[in-house]
């Protein structure tokens, strides 16, 4: 199915819920969710005989600036080779998505670098904890308002 | 007063532990996680009844890197940190993914020098995967064989650029370096040395009985645990599902080139246990030989930096680029703003998603599986943590 | 102390003194911890390996800090695992040397000016004796690298103190 296609059968499932559109003019296109809808066009994409996208390929967190995040999911069928990306947008100061990682299994570890390196919080996430960074870090440095701490448990950071 | 005879032992994520069961560590220093990996073992006696991954003992920033350097070449030698065994696999990632931004045509000669030095860098890396898997097992010799090879490939890439491991060799629009004279000859008698060698490799240990009873029925991971988890490579391939990205997504030259893929069958086994994902990368490293072969064969000439862009401004947008490298599907998302340092850049390794799948086929199996186990995923914390 | 096999022209009897004797057993069978962090791991091992034979000065890695005389860091040491790699030269016992390869470990290497999880330089919590420059140091580096330790260790004397 081509990029039209598959953006208009989300069209005719979710009208109210789909903010943005855009095939032409850009090499990835992309379709823009309500982020509280996030889960049911996830189970849809996922379910539906025509679309059955059953792998994710990269689930990103984003800083837009201007106090905006971003969530963004690329997503693939093994069974009809055919590609979509999925976006999300929620404000900074409450950030919260709800989580798919029950829906793609791949998601659980892609959420918690998300919520470790820009602070997302997925709602129904079955172990939210930071990833690569350690337990104790304050901040989450991929924020473009990010200051690097001066020390860390007693060694420096900045060279 | 007995309040605390019995206390309560938790896990990192929470699961309490019965009284017969045990957390044992295998930190982040041990001689066969591949890097620095930490495993936390939930063990009963010696049956291993959960496996907790934890990682980002070598998170070295990449992302923030990428943001605050001053233009987009600047990155490529952060790239190459990313997967140090095949270093030109994740450069080629990155500047397949910034070409199809600014929309820059390559010359044909610049392809197919990548294509070639791409499919060494990969019969390289399966090498040390290979040679490290060996001596996991606890076999020492087929190790040294393997390195004795690698440093051949070395040779090759040293006479190019000048570099044995991370090279910063592939630019935008073309590479640094052109081929040197003679490196085609040395190439081919490279190819007519190694095909014997592979034969030699599986007498000694792909079909011995040790390293069967070690690997056979260990780890089986079915093909639909596969694709939901996103596994890629030969993690995916060993488990019978027949995807490769070079076939089916195709970038490059590949579709001039005639090769098989390779999947497990189960031969010694079940499909999707150790023994298949070892011998996938073995049967791997033969076809890339063919590639190699067909592609000097057909090398045109040209001139490898004329289509090197003056000033590397893409347009606003963003894109997700994905290649086949040694360990699977690797994944670019580049954000551009238009101007000329990227806004964002996320590297999707193959390794962090191979890694998330081994608690699911960990359990139930002798704590000495677990070793053949982490050493099939194939692992390279540089790219797990990047 | 020269070549043993000058020695023994005349009678089987060589003199020498405590400290020369000591530190050439030293020197002559230093056993690495296996302790490979990153890319500098894999030139570490193409070191060991049959090419750049490592086993030919007596270096044998081992896997465990109690039984090595030498650690050497190789690969980037990250705010995260430097409290385990303090751990680990805690564990060693003496006499002990740390040999620092790669830019990394030197100085924090590439990541120096915007990484901030990465310890600029091991020294800030270890103590280093050899450092060898080089992202990855040819094999031919750290053997030198190895080689300088050798001399380090063949100024040694009982009576000193050391550092």
């Amino acid at each position: 199915m081509t990029p039209q296609q598959i953006s208009e059968k989300l069209k005719s499932q979710f009208s109210d819920n789909i903010l943005d559109v855009k095939i032409d003019g850009v090499l990835d296109p992309f379709v823009k969710i309500a982020a509280s809808h996030i889960k049911e066009v996830a189970i849809f994409l996922r379910e539906d005989a025509d679309l059955q996208f059953d792998y994710l390929m990269c689930l990103s967190g984003v800083d837009y600036g201007k106090n905006v995040l971003g969530v963004v999911y690329h997503l693939a069928s093994m069974q009809h080779r055919h590609k979509i990306t999925v976006k999300v947008e929620i404000p900074a100061d409450n950030p919260e998505v709800p989580s798919v990682s029950s829906i793609w299994p791949t998601a659980n570890w892609h959420e918690r670098e998300a919520y470790d390196m820009i602070g997302i919080k997925f709602i129904g996430h079955p172990d939210l904890r930071r990833m690569l960074l350690p337990e104790d870090w304050d901040g989450h440095p991929l924020r473009k308002d990010y200051k690097v701490p001066e020390f860390y448990q007693g060694m420096k950071v900045p060279y | 007063m007995f309040e605390n005879a019995h206390p309560i032992v938790k896990t990192s994520n929470g699961r309490t532990l019965r009284s017969e069961e045990m957390i044992i560590n295998m930190g982040p220093q041990h001689p066969s996680t591949h890097g620095v990996l930490r495993l936390e073992l939930v063990v009963d006696g010696e049956i291993v009844v959960d496996v907790i991954p934890h990682i980002g003992y070598l998170h070295r920033c990449f992302e923030k890197h990428c943001e605050a350097m001053t233009n987009y070449q600047q990155v490529i030698p952060y790239c190459d940190r990313l997967d140090y065994t095949a270093a030109m696999n994740m450069e080629y990632g990155y500047v397949l993914g910034v070409e199809k931004l600014l929309g820059i045509h390559v010359p044909e000669r610049v392809e197919y020098i990548r294509v070639i030095m791409l499919e060494l860098q990969r019969i390289a890396s399966h090498l040390i995967a290979l040679g490290t898997y060996g001596l996991d097992i606890g076999a020492f010799t087929p190790f040294l064989f393997m390195f004795r090879d690698r440093e051949r490939i070395l040779d090759l890439f040293e006479t190019t650029c000048g570099a044995r491991l991370l090279y910063n060799y592939i630019w935008i629009g073309g590479v640094s370096h052109d081929l040197p004279p003679g490196f085609i000859d040395k190439a081919k008698a490279f190819c007519k040395y190694f095909r014997p060698n592979i034969k030699e490799f599986n007498d000694l240990l792909t079909y011995n009985d040790i390293f069967i009873k070690r690997t056979a029925n260990v780890g089986i991971l079915p093909a639909d645990v596969a694709i939901a988890y996103g596994c890629s490579g030969p993690m995916l391939r060993g488990s019978g599902v027949n995807w490769d990205l070079r076939r089916d997504d195709p970038y490059s030259v590949y579709n001039k080139f005639q090769w098989e893929v390779q999947i497990g069958k189960g031969e010694v086994g079940t499909v999707g246990d150790c023994w298949d994902r070892y011998i996938v990368r073995m049967r791997e490293m033969e076809q890339s030989i063919n590639i190699i072969e067909q592609a000097l064969a057909q090398i045109p000439d040209g001139d490898v930096q004329s289509a090197i862009p003056k000033r590397i401004r893409p347009n606003a947008g963003d894109l997700y680029v994905r290649t086949e490298s040694a360990r699977g599907e690797i994944g670019f998302y580049i954000i551009s703003d238009g101007t000329a340092s990227p806004y964002r850049v996320k590297g999707r390794s193959p390794a962090f998603v191979n890694l998330s799948v081994l608690p699911e086929i960990s359990r139930g199996y002798m704590i000495a599986d677990i070793i053949a186990i982490t050493g099939s995923t194939d692992i390279v914390l540089g790219e797990v943590d990047r | 102390m020269g070549l043993l096999d000058k020695e023994f022209n005349n009678s089987n009897v060589v003199i020498t003194s405590l400290d020369n004797l000591l530190n050439w057993a030293r020197l002559s069978s230093l056993w690495g911890m296996q302790f490979g962090l990153a890319c500098c791991a894999i030139e570490m091992m193409a070191t060991g390996a049959s090419h750049y034979d490592l086993d030919r000065f007596g270096i044998f890695f081992r896997a465990t800090p109690r039984q090595s005389d030498v650690m050497i860091v190789a690969g980037t040491v990250t705010l995260k695992m430097a409290s385990r790699i303090k751990r680990l030269y805690d564990q060693m016992s003496e006499p002990r040397y740390v040999i620092s390869m790669g830019s990394c470990s030197n100085c924090g290497g590439p990541y120096w000016e915007h990484g901030y999880h990465v310890l600029k330089g091991v020294d800030r919590v270890i103590p280093v004796d050899v450092y060898v420059p080089g992202c990855p140091p040819r094999p031919e580096a750290l053997i030198e690298g190895l080689m300088k330790l050798q001399e380090k260790i063949r100024q040694q004397s009982l009576v000193k103190k050391t550092a």
